[in-house]
């Protein structure tokens, strides 16, 4: 894998393009995933991994320079899960992409597992850092895009965060600093998918205006109105490749839940595992969704 | 002793970093807006491209170590043990312990001797905090020869350490050609008979002070300066409570959790014994100069003799 990052970069000779419409077919497949892992495991976080599964897909079939036969690479984009409990979504991505089995998946959360409840570098191909505790993923991604700056490393570091996750201060520790350092080789994502634990982010502690916050600590900020829809992803993530001079900040407006039908912008379902027939409902309503495609 | 040189461990702490930075390419240092107080500011002026402030951020400070140890730089994290250890604990748990990074937390300022900041500052929790982090290792060194020493121990050896240095100048006891240091390894300096004194940072000058007033009231003491707090020395320190009978710990530090309660747990697994725990008495500290404080608090080389002889 070259290090020079070339310009497009999405049309590197070495990794296979994919159309819209085949990536809007592994993110359902990573749909499944997530309800395979945590029907199986009984407990998981569903909504924020549905949520994000178009980002994780984007990231890890299209945008990040990775190569799941060599995770180790100094030379890879990285990628931390700061929301680390939607790790079923993230783990559904590696696997689909090839760092582990996908018979891994639902040995989610069980004792013993090559899959923790949350992403852990010890146990799991292709995680880039430990994460679970809300705040400290996005930290982790700074040091890391710092690292290729004192080090003339291209590679770029995306991180993902929760809309509720930008609560804890030390998320704008953390962009304070990467603002100030104007570490345009970093690109926070954050899920703006309206619900938290206790309720929607507005009936608790509303981080609103997102846009805004990021603004003032100087990066670069891409709204996008459906993250949801991996055309408006790969404008975004074109365009925030592309800027220079700041980091950019990806607030992208997703629905929790998304593509089971009675987990769709429900607070209810961030943190409860499908039971049997709720999980073949689910699993009925992707499969409808796969066949449409 | 004075006559002694004495040396603030921060002071060793900053110029083992220039020192290590010639050696070492991928040492780079981090500080939270201290870098005058916690003497990072010595590396910074040889290696202004390999400092980074983080600002007064040191939870973000943490987690950016974390981030550039996974890509393989030696990061040392600087600020007060105050911070370090207490308001960065969870990250330092959970960043840094959790995934068992190489990030070495140089943390100044510990302990009652920060002096006139009082009791905000003076942090006795530190030992006590970083030791239920499994694979932490925690080093208090005594002095300028064993910090220096612990620094370069760490930058060469993989895996999280804390490393516990002073504001306080203090009196150089190891400089001696045989001076060997060991991760792990206690240090015996003198023999005795009646009883075990087991001291770490500061308190270790303190202790000998005090084993030479006891031997003048015919107490014979025998003193063991353990500089690795996580991993401890447990085989030493037994031989040594099984050979005397009475253990007495001394720490700049809190009674509870630090080196009296690693010592506690270690004796009643092998060779019960009574310990006397110096330290600070579960109090906050206070303002004042460092060596009044050190005073008020026994924990000089007439306090640690005072409270030995009541209890013996």
């Amino acid at each position: 894998m070259t290090s020079i990052r070339q310009v497009p970069q999405s049309n590197a000779a070495e990794r296979e393009n994919m159309t819209i419409q085949e990536l809007k077919k592994m993110a359902n497949e990573v749909r499944k995933g997530v309800l395979i892992s945590t029907h199986a495991a009984k407990a998981g976080h569903p909504g924020g991994s549905l949520s994000a599964a178009d980002v994780f897909t984007y990231l890890y079939f299209e945008e990040m320079n990775i190569d799941p036969k060599n995770p180790g690479d100094p030379d890879r984009d990285r990628f931390v899960l700061s929301k680390g409990h939607t790790a079923p979504g993230l783990y559904a991505a590696l696997a689909n992409r090839g760092y582990f089995p996908l018979d891994w998946l639902p040995t989610l959360r069980h004792t013993g597992s090559d899959l923790q409840g949350h992403p852990c570098m010890q146990h799991t191909p292709g995680i880039d850092q430990n994460t679970g505790s809300l705040g400290q993923g996005i930290s982790a991604a700074v040091g890391m895009a710092l690292y290729a700056k004192m080090n003339n490393k291209s590679y770029r570091t995306y991180t993902l965060l929760g809309d509720g996750e930008i609560e804890e201060g030390m998320v704008w520790e953390a962009a304070m600093f990467a603002g100030y350092r104007k570490l345009d080789n970093l690109c926070v994502i954050v899920d703006n998918n309206n619900l938290q634990i206790d309720g929607p982010i507005t009936e608790v502690c509303s981080p609103y205006p997102i846009d805004k916050k990021f603004e003032a600590f100087n990066f670069h900020v891409i709204n996008v109105a459906d993250g949801n829809d991996m055309e408006q992803l790969a404008a975004a993530f074109k365009e925030a490749r592309e800027f220079k001079g700041a980091p950019s900040a990806i607030i992208m407006k997703t629905l929790k839940g998304k593509g089971v039908s009675f987990m769709e912008n429900q607070v209810s379902w961030h943190g409860v595992a499908p039971n049997d027939e709720q999980f073949a409902i689910g699993m009925a309503d992707l499969e409808k969704i796969g066949e449409a495609l | 002793m004075t006559n002694v040189k004495k040396v603030a461990t921060r002071e060793s702490y900053g110029k083992a970093l220039a020192e290590l930075g010639n050696e070492l390419e991928n040492l780079v240092v981090l500080d939270a807006d201290l870098a005058g107080a916690t003497k990072t500011g010595i590396f910074k002026k040889a290696f202004p491209d390999r400092f980074i402030d983080c600002g007064i951020a040191e939870c973000d400070m943490m987690g950016i170590a974390a981030g550039m140890a996974t890509c393989g730089a030696i990061p040392f994290a600087s600020t007060f043990a105050m911070f370090a250890a207490g308001r960065a604990f969870e990250i330092v748990r959970n960043s840094i312990g959790y995934p068992h990074l190489n990030v070495k937390i140089g943390a100044t300022h510990a302990g009652i001797s920060v002096g006139e900041d009082g009791a905000s500052h003076q942090c006795n929790e530190d030992l006590a905090l970083m030791r239920t982090i499994p694979g932490m290792t925690i080093i208090n060194p005594s002095d300028d020869v064993e910090a220096r020493a612990a620094v370069r121990a760490a930058a060469t050896t993989e895996g999280p350490f804390y490393l516990r240095f002073g504001r306080f100048a203090v009196p150089v006891i190891n400089d001696r050609p045989d001076y060997k240091f060991e991760i792990g390894k206690g240090v015996l300096l003198r023999e005795g008979t009646d009883v075990t004194i087991v001291a770490t940072g500061l308190c270790v000058a303190s202790a000998l002070d005090a084993a030479e007033m006891l031997a003048a009231d015919g107490i014979s003491a025998e003193v063991i300066n353990i500089h690795t707090i996580k991993p401890l020395d447990k085989d030493l320190i037994a031989a040594s409570a099984k050979k005397t009978g009475k253990v007495v710990t001394a720490e700049e530090h809190s009674i509870i959790g630090g080196l009296g309660g690693a010592v506690c747990e270690a004796l009643s697994e092998t060779v019960p014994t009574p310990v006397l725990r110096i330290g600070v008495k579960d109090v906050f500290g206070e303002s004042g100069p460092a060596g009044e404080l050190l005073h008020k608090y026994q924990l000089d080389g007439e306090g640690i003799y005072n409270q030995v002889k009541a209890w013996m």
